[in-house]
């Protein structure tokens, strides 16, 4: 039996053997991205090699900067603190709370007349619209005129959910808190397309405002509820403007909200001529409590916003630290060009 | 319980510990797949611990076989056994989910981001959307998870492979042997398997073809030993001369259960009548190895699958940290810090802030039940949400990341095709994965010199016999023409196949076979080595290449014999022993000393014989049978016979016949005789080698005609070979080179070994024709001893002969004073004695590995003698160890000194160059070495470790030399006491102060201690290279194990974490990688750092305006998608291939490596300074678009975008500036992620109208993209962010150039100029200075003193060594405390010039 195998075995010249394993030469290859000599862009910064870069940044930044600071400069804006504080305020009566409805008026002079279209902003201070839990005080799913999140908001809005077991339209803190003064001037066109058209809609259906949103109440500090905002149907319920614009909650605590817009009528005329002016104000929102300021601000707008002067200062500044620096470069460049071109030989 | 045993123990105690936990791991994934009940108990009970256990431990397995016969009785015992299937793979499908989310939760970092996921679904402190929390924890997890998946996909792979492997099993319904897969075998199974096959699972060897019933293995899978290695059949089976035949196999096997050590088998195999033979390790048959030379062998599995030790002792790979990454996490500890203290300001700010409006309803927004919260309590609230929300600080991704550039590095690292290797095929090996970094802060390097240094390529050059000295000029001469012969070769090896056909020239077609090799290469090194993919495939075929260029190139083998020598040698006539003088006439005695000498070299070791072409006819083994010793008469009878035989044919004798039957008899009846009472027990106390208790083969009547009879058979089936394969076809297996250069020089003097058997050798004396010495014993080497020796008996003078062979040191103080030939003998040999020392110096000068070869004669009386107490000593249970060498000691003395042999061993191509270039790096080279002092002295030279014009001082002799340059040189004995405690401290201030230290005489674990010593005590980093098992400690111990795979098998390979082929790669390992690796790391780490705590300062800035509230100005997913998408690929890209300085320069400069040894990129300094840059430009970023901003009517998420954009190009445009040179692929990157961040931005703008409540960033990027503001935001805000570090960058690179960047400037010059700086770069003057800047200073002084003085080598041995002989311990303490305060006086006058 043994023999047997044997004999087979040599027959068949061994045990059977997967291949595999085979005469593949192991050497890596010899390519450029396997060795690490990939071409490379190697740059070496020294004073020499970055002295135009520090020039021509320079140059820009500054003539950009003086761009910004002469446009901002040309920007109209006026700024009108009506919170009272001080007693010799016209509005300083309207600090009491018993005073409903209080009306004041500010006048004031516009030494230069405002060309173009004319931006009315209110502007509130230390007001922290961005308080994380002020800023998820809202339902979207309502603002959207989502029937379902309509009757039922969101968990978030509490405790402005819901009003003697009715649902709050809109809900939530952010729109309870709405700036309600009244500003008496012209208006139109000053919430985001978008806004107004896709983030925010009223509950669907073609009947009346007051019909859609039945079941609802007003938030606790309105007076009115949301489908009497304005007359306008375009301009009422949640896509009303004002409300859209308050709704956006500010990024800082100082921060102003376009109010109105007052359209240029021709060009042959500027559209607020200097002169005297007066602003009759509504006074119904408290400020005092938290320190808050209100203001009144009419601006002209151009490419770059409203009037900022830090801005165009700022782009001045880098401009000339750079040109500054470049010269410095230079200078160290002239002076250690020699022994660091020789260092690189020696030490 | 074995105390004898503990001294050894000792030191593998934590290996076998680890190894223990690994088992129980391993055994844990047994049972996930293999259902059955196998316990780890007996795992347990014989891991580590029961290796100390000398008898079989309480449980223990019974293997019956696998066949219907005995059904009942099989499944009693051997159904709970796990059958060979193997499985390496940790997961399966089913069970991968949990458990490899199991094994990440292990993880610190990963609990602390589900506790932040957790801590999210909280209301109270809810900062994000609950989900987004867990987005950055999933996929992290996830990528974690596909890359443990596809290594594991990998090993199933192999798995796969293995267990589909096909073997012979013999099946009981086809009564025959049957193809079947390996995953089928079960223990039981009878397994047949011809040459060359692999061992599909541990089995007891039944039956061999082999006539002696031996069967030879190569273990290079295991253990990586290439040499072969005898197994034997069971006693009882080894007389059957036919095949087994597995349906009479009645017998049952007991033996222990399943454990991991290599060289231990216990066990009896009981017959059906009750009869026991014990079994040992010469009975097992490993998984994984490969029968080689034996034609077919026949065994019995007992051990299958997980439980064959082989799979016992298969490792993992290595896990290590690195210093860097433990540097980064102190670093993530400070980021912790920061967050806390980020938190509580934000939680005492809530506070405080919400105390100023506690009553406001606008601000603080009362709860759903009307109540309001008080501030300290939102406060409290508040520190958990910002901890949500500001949670990137600590970097979750910075570990995958790390993860992700290291396997980059590695790849980069092992296809760099300077580390192939033509002859050998292989390239480096990364084994641990972790420690690519540490390569380049490497301080201190521990080599081995033979094989590491050396090529240990054995060449004999010169040998002294009685005391004259033969040059071998021709031989000499031959090796240089050779050498160039080589060097030409080399050159022109453009294709491998080449340099392969040079190797393979002179040796006829191997007896390996190719075919079968890559079966057993794939599979063996799976088996034994770690499983991990990347290397798996490189480990494998390492072996068979340097298989064929073990010990076999020419340069080794052919040996031109000195003519003078030739001449003494060609005097030696059979006349000399004419028998019929019972006592030797007078021969001139140096012709007998020359005769004895040769025969040492041929005998005296353990090489085994094979014959390339004819596996079959394993050399003449079953027909060159012992010579017969039975009685005189005989003796006298058959050397007549032999005489006659040899003038009747004119070719010296190579027959096989003469020996005849009696001699097989002898040897098998020794066999027989020690085969009986060995039970269980005492059969693995045995020695393996340990000879016959009846050394004069007396058998009883019975016994020897069983034995004739045995012969006869033997006889009849041992055919005669068709060609009796010359002597010059011989391939010699010998387990180190340098056995096999000195059987090969004897073979040159045409003594050459013919055949070696357990039990006898057979040399071929040309002048005398084939003898065959009778084993009697063998001492094998140990490193204690440093010496081995065989006990034979001459088969011409018939005396007990003791060859030894060992370390001059260890021979020569065993000479006998006396010499029993009268006082005309013993002046004699004192003049021999003092010549072959005066020899011995002058090899050793000539950097010659010496050994010193000496005989001693026995009485039979006295080897009676000696016989009964080595019995007892092998018998002994407690001590045995210990009384083995006191054994060996009472037979290895009043030795006659024969002569001694220099051989060389070649330096390695490269090592001078390497190690300069190291030295320059301003890493301390330590050479450890086993050998003498001298010989490691000239190879330091050789070697340029030594600078060649230093003088060698001996401070014994009071010498002090002006010398600066130090270097040590301290041998074993010396190093022993310095290592101890209280001298620990001298000796590093004094080997502080030496550029290089040389240890010679040093065992494996004092190297391990050295090592571990430098480690600990001066905090530095380490690496070990060596290519043995005797370096195996030294590279476990080091931070970065280096493993030469070189001629010494494997396992300093497997112990290592880098492999690479030759020392010379050492260099642009250590120089071009080792920089490349940490340079990248680190830079990379501090960038994470950076890019985190800048991005998340964003928000916390934003804190200041937001009351605190935990408002984030930027979506949610934005937010995480920022981190986890927009900023993640670049910093790995620059991880993976930013580039400071080119390969070339790195080589050239040593120098600069010394800015990674100092952790130059990442000191805790620069960890700071990059914090405190990412604050600044977190808040340059915030500031401008807040001024920009400030009163207007932008709302949060408006605002925050242009901040969030300005943030991604800073965050990008740093990289870039950091960058030292980008290429394609980096601007691909950065690109995309823009892209990628702009798309997203536009996409989720586009599409989500109320999905992400309350930051619907609806149409936002939109508007923007149109707004001329924001684009004047964003290059503002990145330019002011930007700009001091571009600044410090620029004044950096043009008025305080770090070494790295003037070199970088080097890389750009044209060639001649390039040249030119490299030249004056390196000029001598300037480099000391540019090195005192920086290195430590003991480094540098003597670096720089090197320069213009000589330096002196202090060697401290002498005056400790002879302090050591006295026994005293002050005494020596005192000897190497002046030695030191020598040394140190001479070292202050360095320092004193500055």
């Amino acid at each position: 039996m043994a023999m047997n195998y044997n004999a087979k075995d040599e027959v068949d010249g061994g045990p059977p053997c997967p291949p595999g394993g085979t005469a593949k030469t192991r050497r890596p290859d010899n390519m450029a991205f396997k060795q690490q000599r990939l071409p490379a862009w190697q740059p070496i910064l020294t004073a020499g090699t970055v002295l135009p870069t520090f020039f021509i940044i320079g140059l820009i930044f500054i003539s950009i900067g003086i761009g910004i600071f002469v446009t901002s400069n040309n920007i109209r804006e006026i700024e009108i603190d009506y919170t009272g504080t001080d007693p010799s305020s016209p509005c300083y009566k309207c600090l009491s709370p018993n005073v409903t409805p209080c009306i004041c008026t500010i006048n004031f002079t516009l030494e230069q007349s405002f060309e173009g279209n004319v931006f009315m902003y209110y502007g509130l201070s230390n007001f922290y619209q961005n308080h994380r839990r002020y800023v998820k005080s809202r339902d979207d799913g309502q603002l959207n005129g989502d029937p379902s999140a309509f009757l039922n908001p969101n968990k978030e809005c509490e405790p402005y959910r819901r009003n003697e077991d009715k649902p709050i339209a809109p809900c939530g803190a952010i729109a309870n808190s709405m700036f309600n003064d009244t500003l008496e001037l012209f208006q139109k066109g000053i919430a985001w397309w978008t806004d107004k058209n896709v983030k925010i809609r009223n509950p669907p259906g073609t009947d009346p405002l007051a019909e859609r949103f039945k079941g609802t109440t007003k938030p606790v500090n309105w007076v009115k509820p949301v489908y009497m905002l304005d007359s306008d149907e375009e301009n009422n319920g949640f896509i009303n403007e004002d409300f859209i614009v308050w709704v956006c909650t500010a990024a800082l605590p100082t921060f102003r909200k376009l109010y109105r817009l007052i359209e240029r009528r021709n060009y042959l005329h500027p559209t607020l001529p200097a002169g005297r002016y007066y602003l009759n104000i509504t006074y119904n929102y408290l400020v005092h409590s938290f320190d808050g300021r209100k203001r009144m601000i009419l601006s002209t707008i151009s490419w770059m916003g409203g009037k900022n002067p830090f801005w165009g200062i700022a782009y001045i500044a880098i401009g000339s630290i750079s040109f500054l620096l470049g010269v410095v470069l230079l200078v160290i460049n002239h002076k250690y060009r020699n022994s660091s071109n020789t260092a690189d030989i020696t030490i | 319980m074995q105390p004898g045993s503990h001294r050894i123990l000792d030191m593998t105690e934590p290996l076998q510990w680890a190894r223990y936990h690994w088992q129980r791991l391993i055994g844990r994934t047994n049972t996930d797949d293999d259902e059955r009940p196998y316990s780890y108990s007996s795992l347990l009970a014989c891991g580590g611990k029961s290796s100390q256990t000398p008898r079989l431990a309480g449980k223990h397995r019974v293997v019956v076989p696998h066949l219907q016969l005995f059904k009942e009785e099989y499944e009693k015992f051997s159904g709970t056994y796990v059958n060979n299937r193997i499985r390496t793979t940790k997961y399966t499908l089913l069970n991968f989910v949990p458990r490899n989310l199991f094994e990440q939760f292990h993880r610190v970092a990963n609990l602390y981001f589900l506790f932040l996921v957790v801590l999210n679904w909280v209301p109270l402190v809810e900062a994000f959307q609950k989900e987004i929390t867990m987005l950055p924890l999933v996929v992290v997890l996830t990528i974690i998870a596909i890359k443990d998946g596809l290594e594991d996909y990998r090993k199933y792979k192999i798995d796969k492979q293995i267990n589909n492997l096909v073997t012979k099993v013999y099946s009981r319904k086809e009564k025959k042997y049957v193809d079947r897969c390996w995953k089928d075998v079960t223990v039981g199974d009878f397994i047949h398997l011809s040459c060359n096959e692999v061992i599909p699972a541990d089995m007891v060897l039944l039956f061999s073809t082999d006539p002696d019933g031996i069967c030879h293995i190569e273990t290079s899978g295991l253990d990586g030993e290439s040499n072969l290695k005898q197994k034997q059949v069971v006693r009882r089976y080894a007389e059957q001369d036919s095949e087994v035949d597995p349906e009479k196999f009645s017998s049952r096997i007991e033996c222990e259960s399943p454990n991991n050590d290599l060289n231990r088998f216990r066990g009896f195999l009981e017959h059906s009548n009750k009869e026991r033979v014990g079994l040992s390790k010469e009975n097992l048959l490993l998984r994984g190895c490969t029968i080689r030379n034996t034609e077919a062998v026949m065994g019995i599995v007992v051990y299958a699958g997980h439980e064959t030790k082989a799979m016992l002792n298969n490792s993992g790979p290595r896990y290590k940290r690195s210093k860097l990454e433990r540097r980064a996490n102190t670093d993530v500890l400070w980021c912790v810090l920061l967050l806390v203290i980020m938190c509580v300001t934000g939680a005492l700010g809530h506070g405080i802030w919400l105390s100023r409006y506690e009553n406001i309803p606008f601000f603080n927004i009362p709860e759903p039940d009307g109540h309001t919260t008080s501030p300290v309590l939102a406060g409290f609230y508040m520190f958990w949400t910002m901890i949500i929300l500001l949670q990137v600080l600590i970097p979750i991704s910075l570990y995958v990341s790390i993860e992700i550039v290291k396997l980059g590095q590695i790849y980069f690292i092992q296809s760099d095709v300077d580390f192939y290797n033509e002859k050998m095929g292989s390239t480096v090996q990364c084994r641990a994965l972790n420690i690519t970094e540490d390569l380049g802060q490497i301080q201190y390097l521990f080599s081995d010199k033979t094989g590491t240094l050396t090529e240990n390529k054995m060449v004999f050059r010169r040998c002294s016999v009685a005391g004259f000295d033969y040059c071998h000029e021709e031989n000499a001469k031959r090796l240089e023409s050779y050498q160039e012969a080589a060097s030409e070769d080399e050159d022109s090896a453009g294709s491998p196949s080449g340099s392969l056909s040079n190797m393979a020239k002179s040796r006829a077609p191997s007896c390996r076979t190719v075919h079968g090799r890559p079966l057993g290469s794939v599979s063996s090194n799976h088996l034994t080595g770690s499983c991990f993919a990347l290397e798996s495939r490189e480990g494998a075929s390492e072996v068979p290449h340097s298989r064929q260029a073990a010990f076999s190139s020419p340069i080794e083998t052919d040996v031109v014999p000195d003519t003078r020598l030739l001449d003494k040698f060609s005097q030696i006539t059979p006349l000399l022993f004419t028998p019929t003088d019972e006592t030797v006439p007078d021969p001139p005695p140096e012709t007998l000393y020359i005769i004895d000498f040769f025969i040492a070299l041929a005998i005296c070791n353990t090489v085994v014989v094979s014959a390339p072409n004819q596996p079959r006819q394993k050399v003449g083994l079953s027909s060159l049978r012992g010579t017969p010793v039975k009685s005189l008469e005989e003796i006298k009878s058959l050397f007549q016979r032999l005489s006659v035989r040899r003038s009747s044919s004119p070719s010296p004798a190579r027959g096989k016949e003469p020996s005849g039957a009696p001699g097989a008899s002898v040897s098998r009846l020794a066999l027989f005789s020690r085969t009986k009472p060995a039970s269980p027990a005492e059969g693995e106390l045995s020695q393996p080698r340990g000879g016959p208790q009846d050394p004069d083969g007396a058998a009883g009547p019975a016994e020897a005609g069983k034995a004739a009879r045995d012969a006869g058979v033997a006889g009849g089936t041992a055919a005669p070979p068709p060609g009796q394969p010359s002597a010059s076809s011989l391939c010699y297996e010998a387990e180190s080179p340098d056995e096999a250069a000195l059987v090969h020089a004897a073979r040159a003097y045409r003594c050459s070994l013919r055949a070696r058997a357990p039990e006898q050798v057979v040399v071929d004396v040309a002048a005398l024709g084939p003898l065959t010495f009778r084993l009697l014993h063998t001492l094998p080497f140990d490193a204690v001893r440093r010496r081995m020796s065989v006990v034979v008996r001459h088969p011409l003078s018939k005396q007990v002969v003791v060859y030894t062979k060992g370390a001059d040191s260890a021979i020569m103080e065993l000479l006998s004073v006396a010499s029993p030939g009268g006082p005309g003998l013993e002046k004699q040999q004192m003049m021999i004695r003092e010549r072959t020392r005066k020899h011995l110096d002058d090899y050793a000068r000539r950097g010659l590995r010496t050994l010193c070869v000496a005989k001693r004669v026995m009485s039979d009386t006295e080897y009676a003698e000696w016989l009964r107490n080595h019995f007892l000593a092998e018998t002994s249970i407690d001590n045995r160890e210990e009384l083995l060498l006191e054994s060996a000691m009472r037979l290895e003395n009043k030795l006659t000194l024969l002569g001694a042999t220099g051989i060389e061993d070649r330096l390695q191509e490269g090592v001078p160059e390497a190690i300069e270039a190291l030295h320059k790096a301003g890493i301390k080279i330590w050479m450890l070495t086993g050998d003498k002092q001298e010989t490691a002295v000239n190879i330091a030279y050789a070697c340029k470790l030594l600078e060649p014009n230093d003088k060698l001082f001996i401070l014994n002799t009071e010498s002090k030399g002006p010398g600066l340059r130090a270097a040590l040189v301290i041998t074993g004995k010396t190093l022993e006491f310095a290592l101890q405690e209280s001298l620990q401290k001298q000796f590093l201030e004094l080997t502080a102060r030496c550029q290089a230290v040389v240890c010679c005489r040093a065992t494996p674990l004092q190297k391990s201690e050295v090592v571990k010593l430098v480690r600990s005590r001066l905090r530095v980093m380490t690496l070990a290279i060596g290519d043995g098992a005797n370096d195996v400690s030294m590279i476990q111990v080091a931070d970065i194990g280096i493993g030469i795979s070189g001629q010494e098998g494997m396992q300093a390979v497997m112990a290592s974490d880098f492999a690479v082929s030759q020392f010379r790669h050492l260099s642009k390992l250590l120089l071009v990688h080792g920089h490349w690796c940490y340079t990248r790391l680190s830079n990379m780490i501090l960038y994470f750092f950076y890019k985190n705590v800048a991005y998340v300062n964003l928000l916390f800035w934003y804190q200041f305006f937001c009351g605190f509230s935990g408002t984030s100005m930027t979506d949610y997913w934005v937010l995480i998608f920022f981190n986890l998408l927009f900023t993640s690929a670049p910093p790995v890209i620059y991880g993976v291939l930013e580039k400071d300085v080119s390969a070339e320069t790195l080589m050239q400069l040593p120098d600069l490596y010394r800015s990674g040894q100092r952790s130059e990129a990442y000191l805790p300094l620069t960890f700071w300074v990059t914090l405190l840059d990412a604050f600044y430009q977190s808040l340059a970023c915030f500031f401008v678009p807040y001024y920009t901003y400030q009163g207007s009517d932008i709302d949060i998420f408006t605002f925050g975008n242009p901040l969030n954009t300005a943030a991604l190009f800073i965050i990008l445009l740093h990289l870039v500036i950091e960058s030292k040179s980008l290429t394609w692929i980096h601007m691909l990157v950065i690109t995309g992620s823009i892209l990628c961040y702009f798309s997203f931005a536009l996409a989720f703008g586009a599409v989500c109208v109320t999905c992400n409540p309350p930051s619907n960033p609806y149409w936002v990027m939109q508007e923007h993209l149109v707004d001329p503001v924001f684009y004047l935001v964003c290059v503002l805000t990145a330019c002011v962010a930007l700009l001091p570090r571009f600044i410090y960058r620029v004044l950096q690179g043009s008025l305080f150039p770090s070494p790295i960047l003037r070199a970088k400037h080097l890389d750009r010059l044209p060639a001649e100029e390039r040249t030119e700086a490299l030249k004056k770069w390196r000029g001598p003057g300037q480099m000391g200075q540019l090195a005192s800047k920086h290195a430590d200073h003991s480094a540098v002084e003597s670096e720089r003193i090197s320069v213009s003085d000589p330096s002196a080598v202090f060697a401290v041995m002498s005056a400790t060594a002879c302090a050591v002989e006295k026994g005293t311990l002050p005494v020596c303490e005192t000897a190497l405390g002046s030695d030191f305060s020598e040394t140190k006086a001479s070292g202050m006058a360095g320092p004193s010039k500055d």
